[in-house]
């Protein structure tokens, strides 16, 4: 009898588990397809000029990024151009915000963000500006660039001689702005400011994961090999969950110390710690080196819906 | 000891509970609001310079003037608090004086196209890119205060932070709503057959 009534409910439970799991499965699954569907999707965030149509030319489209690059290098501010055939079903104003507002363009904590919009087959054209710079670029600024830089020049087919004048223009209100100067570190690394909070997820990695994980491997390769491959898949692992290169660094720095001392190894201590630096540095130089090519959002722009639109 | 176990029992179900959830969205419900506010009321702030250089087009319709003024004296005279929010029927009063206000100038928009004069007038043009740029600010603060409202709502209602709202009284919160739904959600007809 209680055996049987342990047993219903256990049935009643997995039932339960079941429905459950099963309407879970239909919410997660429907919207998800059918939003993909309904709207454009927002590009992925690899320079600061991306060009979906094919139009602009290698030496055009180096010559915008150059001078956005010098832009981001002197004053911080992240200015981006889209150009895509269109950008139906939405309109261009809300397209805009969203990608503005998926890739966040600006600096963290100050958020200067600008992004130039064109959908050409649509003829029509955005620029749209995080909040930080409504004060620089006020919509009816930004509407007298669209005038007079980009709707001209664009009617002829000029699109790299538009765009070009219309980042000069850019440029030019952005720099009359006073906006906090650019940091070394920030303008290395766009995430600079935001590994304070992943240190300290790391740290509680190595004090809780990390013991464990020493045991294994030194049961496994012994004790030297153990230490080093500790070293080297901390600084990993730190490279993969920060993407600092120097947090990596110091990380399997700290990984290997650990290992080597946790049992006391009886000498050779400083020849492996020698050596296990240097695998560390090797294994987050090669995670460095690609992070560091790229053009990447400092995730700090809100865009609040201001800007202008124009057609031509 | 049997004191720091029971406090640290309160202070785990406090937070288990929703608690602070419930504070924070509150909160952000707060500021998303005022965000709509804000740029309604730059909106507002709009239409007397639209109107008075509308004014100056002679001959200009005179009723779709008035209508434009009227809707924004009733949409300023309406009254706006926090506790709006907590108030559905108040809430919907504010909606409609909004989407009157917005038909009244979108109509004006549409008319002005048929005066070259006022077209070509730079303060009007200028006017307007101000207007459309409120207005896109209007729909990204209405956007994000649907969102929060909809976290809130989702906490309000799910297992286990309902208990917490029915315990503190927490409702859920009204949100925005088209005006026109049934006019908008019947499809197109297209009708190709005469002319």
């Amino acid at each position: 009898m209680p055996f049987s009534s342990v047993a219903r409910s256990y049935l009643a439970i997995k039932s339960v588990a079941f429905w459950l799991w099963l309407g879970a499965a239909i919410l997660t699954a429907t919207p998800g397809p059918a939003h993909a569907q309904a709207v454009q999707p927002v590009p992925a965030l690899t320079a600061h000029v991306i060009d979906a149509t094919g139009t602009l030319e290698a030496s055009q489209k180096a010559a915008l990024e150059a001078k956005l690059a010098a832009l981001e290098a002197a004053k911080g501010s992240q200015v981006v151009v889209l150009m895509l055939p269109t950008t139906a079903p939405e309109d261009i104003a809300s397209y805009a915000n969203r990608v503005g507002n998926t890739w966040k363009i600006g600096r963290k904590g100050v958020g200067d963000g600008v992004l130039v919009v064109v959908a050409k087959d649509d003829r029509k054209v955005r620029i749209e500006v995080a909040k930080t710079l409504e004060g620089a670029i006020p919509d009816l600024a930004a509407k007298q660039v669209i005038d007079t830089a980009l709707t001209p020049r664009f009617k002829q087919g000029d699109y790299a001689g538009g765009l070009d004048a219309a980042v000069d223009q850019l440029a030019a209100l952005v720099k009359g702005e006073p906006l906090p100067p650019v940091s070394p570190v920030e303008s290395r690394a766009g995430k600079g400011s935001g590994d304070g909070f992943q240190l300290w997820d790391l740290a509680i990695l190595l004090f809780m994961v990390l013991p464990v994980a020493i045991a294994v491997i030194k049961r496994i390769f012994g004790n030297k090999l153990g230490a080093l491959l500790t070293g080297g898949g901390v600084g990993v692992l730190a490279l993969v969950v920060t993407s600092s290169l120097v947090v990596a660094i110091i990380a399997a720095f700290i990984g290997l110390l650990f290992a080597l001392f946790v049992n006391l190894p009886t000498g050779g201590s400083l020849g492996g710690g020698g050596r296990g630096a240097g695998s560390g540095g090797w294994s987050s130089g090669g995670g460095g080196g690609d992070g560091g090519g790229g053009f990447s959002s400092g995730g700090g722009g809100d865009f609040g819906g201001g800007g202008a639109s124009g057609d031509w | 000891m049997k004191r720091w176990f029971l406090i640290l029992l309160a202070v785990l179900t406090l937070s288990g509970c929703g608690y602070n959830d419930f504070q924070r969205l509150d909160e952000q419900t707060k500021a998303a609001w005022s965000e709509v506010l804000n740029q309604y009321q730059r909106r507002a702030d709009l239409v007397p310079n639209i109107v008075a250089t509308v004014k100056g087009e002679a001959a200009f319709e005179q009723d779709t003037l008035t209508k434009v003024i009227e809707a924004r004296a009733k949409a300023t005279s309406i009254q706006v608090t926090p506790e709006t929010l907590n108030n559905p029927e108040a809430f919907s009063k504010f909606q409609a004086a909004q989407g009157e206000l917005g038909s009244a100038l979108n109509r004006l928009m549409v008319v002005s196209e048929r005066y070259p004069d006022l077209k070509a007038n730079q303060g009007f043009r200028d006017l307007r890119v101000q207007l459309e740029g409120t207005e896109n600010r209007i729909t990204v603060a209405r956007n994000r205060y649907i969102q929060t409202v909809q976290e809130y709502n989702v906490l309000t209602r799910s297992f286990p932070s309902n208990l917490t709202a029915m315990l503190f009284s927490y409702s859920t919160k009204p949100n925005f709503a088209v005006q026109n739904e049934a006019q908008i959600s019947a499809p197109p007809v297209v009708d190709f057959g005469k002319k």
